[in-house]
């Protein structure tokens, strides 16, 4: 196994929509055993970046590399941990099978369910705080607890590198410190997590790397190099109007070829 | 024998004939039909929580151009040979499979919403089919065609070689679910995440399909095309009426389209004038409506009896607290809680209650066992009454302070929202209201109440009771 290389490693990577960029010549390099805050304005592509790292959504150019691999080759090492609004929390599940669900990639084709698959999701969810939740149907949850159970879906994975997409989004207050518990943990374990994160007062708090993003990479590096008025200033200084108005030119000679 | 009795002779044998399956052509009917709800139910239950419902009705409706097309082929290849049925499934096949890859293009063109095309796509291929089976009628051959059976389907006359058909494409569709149920699981729940895992989602999204179009394809000879769907959406939207879980919700909906397609077809037999396939839906929707009232899982009734037992819970908690409220001057003797009579007319002084609504109230109470009435008409608390009447004195006052000391709400609005809440209160809630008015007087179990006339001894010791 390649440990020299880093957990993620992207390289010029451009992603539009309908022809559309929405991302430009993303270079960026993430450190082992850190964790690294995504921030960035409302539209700066920072779902987007996790989704095209994925593979969720195609890629108009660009490499993008986990621990040296493609990630097709490496993908029992990355966690994901996507929006908790992106699925319908009335769909007749448990915590526990949702968290089982984990370790279907593991399980591989046509095998049940097994015992210690169930156990170890169990385990998963004690970590998480919600051992006595586990035979709740989901829709039972609160917002925060169905946040955890989504990270402890990633957990039972034992990945190395964890991407989330705005954990903190709207969760309780005993729900963000488990979270950044969590998240300390597996840092103090090896292991790397990338963050979509929101609130700019929290991030010296709880990270050690920050990336500043709008639509292209503002600035990136530990948080007490980076995370300054400057930068932020760049960052959220409205829509970066030419790449915007470059975009929507390209759409426009699209169509009319 | 009189005809009367001759009569109700021939409807009994009738029935024996048609429960005890004596009749051939019933075993037959039922066991096919049987089969097909069982499949339908189970498919039907993933492309309900795939929220792709419509698919299937858009795959029956998209398949009778095919029939209709393939009728003509077979026709000018030799004639007389237009209604080999395999050909003709095959064309309707084909067709639906067309159909379903035209909405998916369409639904790719940003200004048209999925919805949007699956309705476009159904109406236009429907509307071609009727075109071509209306030429056909009109054909010298075609009038005996019999292809207008697809649409309405002919239940009542399945022969044992289209039960061999729906026997196996039922088989395999169950077994592709049994193998594939947790993949499937994934899939309907979070495909995203599915996709990141490295599942192939468009595969089995295809194959999901595929299993929808034999299944239609297979049933419209039973149920006909128009009503296929129905034995896809009822049993599962029913059995969620019952079940939480994933797997229990794919066998219960398969159970509840047997059994939907096993009522259907005995109903049928009974009233002969009646199209089986019509009966079979129906009998989904009384199962459907059963299931809507009385599923354990937030079926309608459970709902109501749920609301009633706590409107019945509040009612009484509020006439203990009034209990409790007229005995707190008594409080210094020891029994007073217990001993000390209250007069129904004490109780209608507290402007709660009409005196109409009051004596049924009381009736509950002492049916609860809460209180009880002497000779002269007053009431008492039971010991059980006394620790309740605490209690609810105590969520209450504990709830007020709250809202007066923490949420700065005036004291006159205080008790009503009070009301509002204290019934809803969990025992967590009410542990760290505990802690947090600690302060306010170290021994309370029951604070004194903030309304009171303020009488310096009495606020400063809280009334202590133990429950």
């Amino acid at each position: 196994m390649n440990n020299a290389s880093p957990p993620l490693n992207v390289h010029d990577l451009t992603v539009a929509y309908q022809r559309q960029p929405v991302l430009w010549n993303v270079d960026y390099a993430a450190p082992a055993a850190r964790l690294v805050a995504i921030v960035g304005p409302n539209g700066a592509g920072k779902s987007t970046l996790i989704k095209a790292l994925l593979e969720l959504i195609p890629r108009a150019t660009g490499e993008v590399q986990f621990f040296g691999q493609s990630y097709a080759e490496s993908r029992q090492r990355v966690a994901y941990v996507p929006q908790r609004t992106t699925v319908d929390w009335d769909f007749p599940v448990t915590a526990h099978d949702v968290v089982t669900m984990g370790l279907y990639g593991r399980l591989g084709w046509f095998r049940p369910v097994t015992r210690a698959a169930r156990l170890e999701a169990l385990e998963a969810l004690e970590r998480v705080g919600l051992a006595d939740f586990a035979r709740r149907q989901i829709s039972q949850l609160s917002g925060g607890q169905q946040q955890r159970v989504f990270l402890a879906r990633a957990l039972v994975q034992r990945a190395d590198l964890y991407l989330m997409d705005e954990p903190f989004a709207g969760v309780d207050a005993a729900t963000e410190r488990t979270i950044i518990g969590l998240l300390q943990a597996l840092r103090s374990e090896g292991k790397t997590a990338l963050v979509v994160h929101h609130d700019l007062q929290t991030v010296q708090e709880y990270f050690d790397d920050v990336l500043l993003l709008n639509m292209r990479v503002i600035a990136a590096g530990p948080v007490a190099t980076v995370f300054n008025a400057e930068n932020l200033k760049r960052t959220y200084g409205g829509k970066l109007a030419l790449l915007d108005q470059v975009g929507h030119q390209m759409v426009l000679a699209g169509r009319t070829q | 024998m009189s005809p009367f009795e001759s009569l109700s002779l021939l409807a009994v044998t009738e029935w024996a004939r048609v429960f005890l399956l004596r009749d051939y052509n019933t075993r037959i009917v039922l066991c096919g039909t049987v089969l097909l709800g069982i499949a339908g139910g189970v498919i039907g239950a993933l492309m309900l929580l795939r929220k792709r419902a419509l698919v299937a009705d858009v795959a029956s409706h998209a398949a009778l151009p095919g029939i209709g097309a393939a009728y003509l082929l077979m026709e000018s290849y030799r004639p007389d040979s237009g209604r080999w049925v395999p050909g003709l499934l095959l064309g309707a096949t084909i067709s639906a499979a067309l159909g379903l890859l035209f909405a998916q293009g369409m639904g790719r063109i940003r200004r048209i919403k999925e919805d949007a095309a699956l309705a476009i796509t159904l109406s236009l291929f429907f509307g071609v089919g009727i075109a071509l089976l209306t030429w056909i009628q009109a054909l010298p051959t075609g009038h005996a065609a019999g292809l207008s059976e697809f649409l309405f389907g002919k239940a009542a006359a399945l022969l044992a070689r289209d039960i061999t058909s729906i026997a196996v494409a039922g088989g395999i569709a169950v077994g592709v679910v049994v193998l594939l149920r947790k993949e499937f699981c994934l899939l309907c729940f979070d495909s995203e995440y599915a996709l990141a895992s490295g599942w192939p989602v468009h595969g089995l999204d295809v194959l999901l399909t595929a299993l929808v179009i034999m299944m239609t394809v297979v049933g419209m000879q039973s149920v006909g095309l128009l009503l296929i769907v129905a034995l896809m959406v009822l049993p599962p939207t029913a059995a969620r009426f019952w079940t939480d879980r994933f797997e229990p919700l794919l066998w219960l909906s398969g159970t509840i389209g047997g059994a939907s397609a096993a009522g259907g077809v005995i109903l049928s037999a009974l009233v002969p004038k009646f199209a089986a396939g019509a009966v079979i839906v129906l009998s989904g929707s009384l199962l459907f409506a059963l299931s809507f009232l009385f599923g354990t899982r937030r079926g309608v009734w459970w709902r109501y009896r749920g609301t009633a037992a706590t409107q019945r819970q509040i009612a009484l908690d509020d006439l203990l607290r009034a209990c409790y409220e007229i005995l707190e001057p008594y409080l210094h003797s020891p029994d007073a809680l217990t001993e000390h009579p209250i007069a129904q007319s004490e109780l209608l002084q507290k402007g709660r209650w009409s005196l109409a609504r009051l004596q049924p109230l009381l009736r509950l109470a002492e049916r609860s066992d809460l209180l009880r009435r002497d000779f002269q008409d007053r009431w008492r608390l039971t010991a059980t009454g006394r620790r309740a009447a605490i209690q609810a004195a105590r969520n209450h006052r504990l709830w007020e302070l709250y809202l007066i000391h923490y949420a700065d709400i005036p004291l006159v609005g205080a008790d009503r929202s009070a009301d509002a809440f204290e019934h809803s209160l969990r025992p967590e809630i009410l542990e760290q209201l505990e802690t947090m008015l600690e302060t306010q007087s170290p021994r309370l179990t029951v604070p004194s109440n903030p309304h009171a006339p303020h009488d310096p001894k009495l606020s400063a010791t809280a009334t202590e009771v133990r429950p």
